[in-house]
């Protein structure tokens, strides 16, 4: 089933690169390496505009013996497309394969409409690869960034990632996210039984691990600040409760487990505190735990249900949702203590708010002719655009250079992932090899 | 106690001619004969139907007034029972109010709590698909509370009684439709 998916997909692969005329729909696009037997995520890039910045990626030149599977370059290629900023240049249309600057005729790559030209080296050194690579105007033949890397021979997509993240930001000035991770949840059927698995991949969906697997829900994985840590709700117990799971040990918390719900946690900036939604005293509020002492402050107190609160970027005021104008809707208090404001009216449904890191923006899930897709409001103008075009969108999580959005929803009755770029509209899909997958959490850029 | 059961109690009762034609609904089925009687309880609850024809065959004569009274008791005893059957009660979108049709098998519930204060009850409330995942949950919990506090101010207790809402993540029916959100939004009283 795997392979027909692939052919089709590789079909589909080179009709789009046919097509290259105004925006490029239906340009799908499968990474496959070594296809690992556990449920992974596949890609799609389902989306590509014309606007995207052109950069050829050279074929490093390789010496020693490198491991079989995705070559450093590729890696690079692919994370710069899904960027939806940048196109690609297919390696086979290259006139030359320099990989130093002064093998570098500007005059090709001119002739071939690039603005940028990535070229490099990687060697083999006992159980190390370290990469020297070079990114060079086109327009100006001028070197605008010159580094070498390096990283053990089982660990180069982390290099190849590094290398995407120096690239982008050399060209637009704002960090690359290609090193960070996402958190999902994926659920399958296994003998008649639904089976919940929390996993951590890399942003292009590789390398997943399993973190906890449960065939009660999963839900709400948030990143500590500093990308160490996630805090879920799990109903493992057969009632909600709230866990802190240290990744690298694999240790577990179980930190908030009162009489009803214990959900939707959110993390400080600093890391110290949870914010979440508690009904211990009779209905859905909000709550922030100081970590440490585990002491509880209460920070909502309406009849109404109050919940998914997310600290704004400034670490000061804080939104959520709360349906008590009859309906959900976004409010914001500008400090634990202040009155909430509401900020969305554009619609009778507006939920689950996620800051900008830039904190220019909230996102939400919002309806729209009975459909519900992603918004975001500019908080300065007020101004909302409704960015998604599907029907039941849900849990967007921004990546923390604020230039992508992640969100879940439905593709032929399976729930799959989605990525947008805020920038440029492109978009890919991350649906699972098998099943559901749903609750994407963007980890902070873990230094 | 079982359906077959229950149905005779009714038998037996319309059979001395107590129910002259009276069902709940006010609807009598005439059937071909003794011992064909239909007894539904459908989701708008209320609307039982019994049917019974008239050539009986127990004699009124042979029953004593304990007998009678007794007869009484159980049909009506059956009559809360066939309620009780339904254990699933639904909402519209984004609500929690119990709906009128189901206020009726609700009471019978409680009464039935009331009378036997050993028996426990999970309440789990559910939301469909649509929205975000923990405002669901909440709704869920709200709906599980409505039903908690309804089945509490008609005669159950609250140490019997314990909710907790899964929100969308165990829908009854998968599907985007209507009719699968309409399924999905629900109470389910969980016996233990």
């Amino acid at each position: 089933m795997l392979a027909n998916t692939v052919c089709r997909n590789r079909n589909n692969l080179r009709r789009a690169a046919h097509a290259g005329h105004g925006m490029v729909w239906s340009l799908l696009l499968v990474l496959l390496a070594a296809m690992p037997a556990q449920a992974e995520l596949l890609i799609r890039i389902t989306e590509g505009v014309e606007s995207a910045i052109p950069v050829a990626v050279v074929p490093f030149k390789e010496s020693g013996s490198l491991p079989a599977g995705d070559k450093v370059s590729d890696i690079v290629r692919t994370d710069l497309n899904i960027s939806g900023e940048f196109s690609t240049l297919a390696p086979e249309k290259m006139l030359s394969l320099p990989s130093r600057g002064d093998e570098v005729y500007f005059r090709d790559w001119r002739l071939l409409g690039q603005r940028y030209l990535l070229v490099g080296e990687i060697r083999q050194l006992a159980d190390r690869a370290s990469v020297r690579f070079e990114l060079f105007d086109v327009t100006s033949e001028k070197r605008i960034l010159g580094e070498t890397a390096g990283a053990p021979l089982n660990n180069l997509r982390s290099l190849a990632h590094h290398i995407s993240d120096k690239v982008y930001e050399a060209i637009t000035g704002v960090p690359g996210v290609f090193s960070t991770r996402l958190a999902y949840v994926t659920l399958q059927s296994a003998n008649g039984k639904p089976l919940y698995k929390l996993q951590v991949s890399d942003v292009d969906g590789k390398r997943s691990r399993v973190r906890l697997e449960s065939d009660e829900p999963i839900l709400s994985p948030a990143w500590s600040p500093d990308g160490r840590r996630l805090a879920y709700v799990s109903f493992e117990t057969g009632k909600p409760a709230v866990y802190i799971h240290e990744l690298a040990s694999g240790q577990r918390t179980r930190i908030a487990s009162f009489p009803g719900l214990n959900s939707a946690p959110a993390w400080s900036p600093d890391g110290r505190s949870l914010l979440l939604t508690l009904s211990k005293d009779g209905n859905a509020e909000i709550y922030k735990m100081d970590i440490a002492s585990r002491s509880l402050s209460r920070l909502t107190e309406h009849w109404s249900i109050d919940t998914e609160a997310s600290w704004a970027a400034d670490g000061e005021g804080l939104f959520f949702t709360s349906d008590r104008s009859g309906g959900p809707q976004i409010y914001y208090k500008e400090s634990e203590r202040a009155e909430p404001r509401r900020i969305t009216f554009g619609s009778r449904y507006n939920a689950r708010p996620r800051p900008s890191a830039d904190g220019k923006f909230v996102y939400y899930v919002h309806q729209h002719n009975g459909a519900f897709q992603i918004a975001r409001t500019n908080l300065e103008t007020g101004q909302e655009t409704v960015l998604t075009r599907t029907q039941l969108d849900e849990s967007p999580s921004v990546s923390p250079n604020g230039r992508m959005l992640i969100y879940a929803t439905k593709q032929g009755g399976q729930s799959v992932l989605t990525v947008i770029s805020s920038e440029s509209g492109a978009s890919y899909t991350l649906p699972a090899s098998e099943g559901d997958v749903r609750e994407p959490a963007w980890s902070p850029i873990i230094r | 106690m079982n359906i077959s059961m229950h149905h005779k109690a009714f038998a037996l009762v319309l059979s001395l001619g107590l129910f002259a034609g009276c069902s709940s609904t006010g609807e009598t089925v005439q059937d071909e004969g003794y011992g064909t009687d239909v007894s539904t309880v459908d989701q708008t609850g209320g609307s039982t139907v019994y049917g019974g024809g008239e050539d009986g065959g127990v004699s009124s004569s042979a029953l004593t007034e304990a007998e009678r009274q007794q007869a009484l008791l159980e049909a009506e005893q059956a009559a809360e029972a066939a309620k009780r059957d339904i254990t699933t009660f639904y909402f519209d979108f984004d609500t929690s109010e119990i709906k009128p049709e189901a206020r009726e098998v609700l009471i019978a519930h409680a009464r039935y709590l009331a009378t036997n204060p050993g028996q426990k009850v999970r309440l789990e409330g559910h939301a469909d698909e649509r929205g975000t995942k923990e405002y669901n949950l909440a709704l869920g919990e709200r709906r599980a509370n409505a039903v908690q506090r309804f089945l509490i101010v008609n005669g159950a207790s609250r140490g019997q009684l314990e909710t907790v809402s899964y929100g969308e993540e165990k829908p009854a029916v998968m599907g985007s439709s209507e009719s699968s959100w309409a399924q999905n939004r629900r109470v389910e009283l969980i016996f233990k």
